[in-house]
């Protein structure tokens, strides 16, 4: 028999934290464990210790250290950007503008500010997952305060036009967020030169800490705290730090654009050789998102005929990890909103497979992996009544 | 997340393909949803199910219901068949996730379904058994759950 592989293709969901980032960590949690805010040396230490992880990723934004701010993760970042936006800003105006592929973090977030009484233009995107540029700024109206665009789509890697979306937002005076949990470490962002004013990043998308991320806020913005208390993190987000997290988070970060180049081109290597060979080898199959304007490491497919959680099950069962946009995998009766926003009829939304490639793997699991799902795609369409409807109406 | 029964019937489902000229047929749910059964029964003339298939297209519950439904009806008689409900589908396969329970349902439907074309076919009546609602081979009905 075969002996039972391992194949993690789910870096979207989440990554393994780094060895480096696990050893940079460990005295943090014994030894250096003393509250930053704490007057003796011992404590003082990690205040110091803090401010040199908020230069690490202040240098990969090309921004300034005191604009980053640790939080627990991306939702948070979500939640803080664009919640505390709508509170400072409301007397100015009560126009939010995202779109309807961002990841719920700041969809259901928006759906909370809408019942507050703001206003939200979800935009929409192309078939390839593309905000459309003239629809933003037709959307622009004198009380937009905020437009929050993602970076890159979690499901289906679509990258967005952020360049342009700063100039549009820059031009009419709106404070520009990016949701970059997926985008950060995986393509190169300068927070000047895209104008983005706020950016929402997490540790464990690049190999670092779970429960770990952070918002970038640019000088002058007016944005307040968003979790009262203490006067952590310039008294914009209290609690005492997570220090162990910082210190890996920082790490991950540094190790993570030190090896972008190559990382990502060895990753889009084998995102290409997966894309090219399902598509030329399983008929009835379509790419999701954009060829070219892509994450490195994500690849999405909808296989006509068949659903996306037995298709999981399946590969789960050969050792492979990947995800779906299934209704089923959602635990709601929808597919995902992501995929229905492309223009997919819901029968192949519900047939998606996402896999997410990492630096860990390689092209012998590559082909090992397209193997299992050809014999999985072609197993599930003998299953399938559409299949065979299908078949006989194309005979 | 499933009982190992449940792995069982989906990784290796029971009565799956297809009938030539079946006794009765019906198909379940819609692609929308993203559960779709079909189950074909050969009747004889005793009115006992010799042989049932099914067909599905959904998620691992989908599959593991449909082939436990096939299994239960399989060697009855049509008024037999009628008595198997989602539940013991359900309690067949040793449970299943809340969120899954609507594919014993289906399983039932299809199986009323098949049963339904057969009596139609034959000219049986039988009390209770009505047309199935959501055949695909009507109208998609836009429905709210």
């Amino acid at each position: 028999m075969e002996e039972k592989r391992f194949i993690y293709l789910d870096h979207a969901a989440t990554t393994p934290a780094r060895e480096e980032v696990v050893e940079a960590m460990l005295p943090y949690f014994t030894k250096e464990f003393g509250n930053p805010s704490s007057v003796y040396t011992f404590s003082q230490k990690n205040k110091a210790v803090i401010t040199g992880c908020r230069e690490t990723i202040a240098n990969s934004l090309n921004c300034k250290s005191n604009e980053i701010y640790f939080t627990a993760g991306g939702t948070e970042s979500d939640n803080w950007a664009l919640k505390a936006t709508a509170k400072a800003y409301a007397t100015k105006g009560k126009h939010i503008i995202t779109t309807k592929i961002e990841h719920h973090a700041i969809l259901h977030t928006a759906k909370e500010l809408e019942g507050d009484g703001f206003e939200i233009t979800y935009l929409d995107v192309d078939e390839n997952g593309i905000v459309k540029l003239e629809q933003l700024k037709e959307a622009i109206r004198p009380d937009t305060i905020l437009i929050s665009v993602m970076f890159a789509n979690n499901e289906i890697g679509s990258i967005q036009p952020i360049k342009e979306i700063g100039v549009i937002a820059k031009e009419n005076g709106i404070i520009f967020h990016t949701d970059a949990v997926q985008a950060y470490g995986q393509v190169p962002i300068d927070v000047d030169e895209y104008n983005i004013d706020m950016l929402s990043a997490s540790g464990h998308k690049l190999n670092g800490p779970k429960g770990i991320g952070f918002l970038y806020i640019r000088t002058g913005l007016k944005l307040r705290s968003f979790v009262h208390g203490g006067a952590q993190e310039r008294s914009r987000r209290a609690g005492t730090e997570n220090v162990p997290g910082i210190v890996g988070l920082a790490k991950a970060v540094e190790i993570a654009f030190a090896t972008m180049k190559e990382r990502t081109d060895a990753e889009i290597v084998m995102r290409d050789y997966v894309i090219d060979r399902v598509l030329s080898e399983v008929p009835y199959a379509r790419l999701n998102g954009h060829r070219t304007k892509r994450l490195p490491n994500n690849v999405n497919i909808s296989f006509q005929f068949i659903e996306g959680e037995s298709l999981l099950i399946m590969l789960d069962m050969a050792g492979i990890c990947a995800s779906s946009g299934s209704a089923c995998t959602s635990g709601s009766l929808d597919p995902s909103h992501v995929l229905l926003a492309i223009g997919l009829p819901h029968e192949i939304a519900h047939g998606s497979l996402r896999l997410t490639v990492g630096d860990e793997n390689t092209m012998e699991e590559m082909d090992y992996v397209v193997g299992h799902i050809k014999e999985i795609v072609q197993r599930l369409r003998d299953m399938s009544p559409l299949y065979e409807d299908f078949m006989k109406k194309n005979k | 997340m499933y009982s190992e029964k449940v792995m069982d019937h989906f990784t290796n489902p029971r009565n799956m393909g297809e009938i030539e000229n079946p006794s009765g047929v019906g198909t379940v749910g819609n692609a929308k949803c993203g559960d779709i059964m079909r189950i074909y029964f050969d009747i004889d003339e005793n009115q006992v199910i010799q042989d049932v298939k099914f067909k599905t297209f959904g998620c691992g519950a989908a599959v593991a219901t449909s082939s436990m439904a096939t299994e239960l009806v399989k060697g009855k008689t049509i008024y037999e068949a009628l008595q198997v409900t989602n539940k013991a589908v359900m309690e067949a396969l040793d449970g299943l996730p809340p969120v899954k329970v609507h594919c014993s349902l289906l399983a039932e439907e299809a199986i009323h379904a098949a049963l339904w074309d057969y009596c139609e076919k034959n000219d049986i009546k039988i009390e209770g058994l009505t047309k199935p609602k959501n055949d695909i081979s009507e109208e998609e009905e836009e429905e709210e759950y």
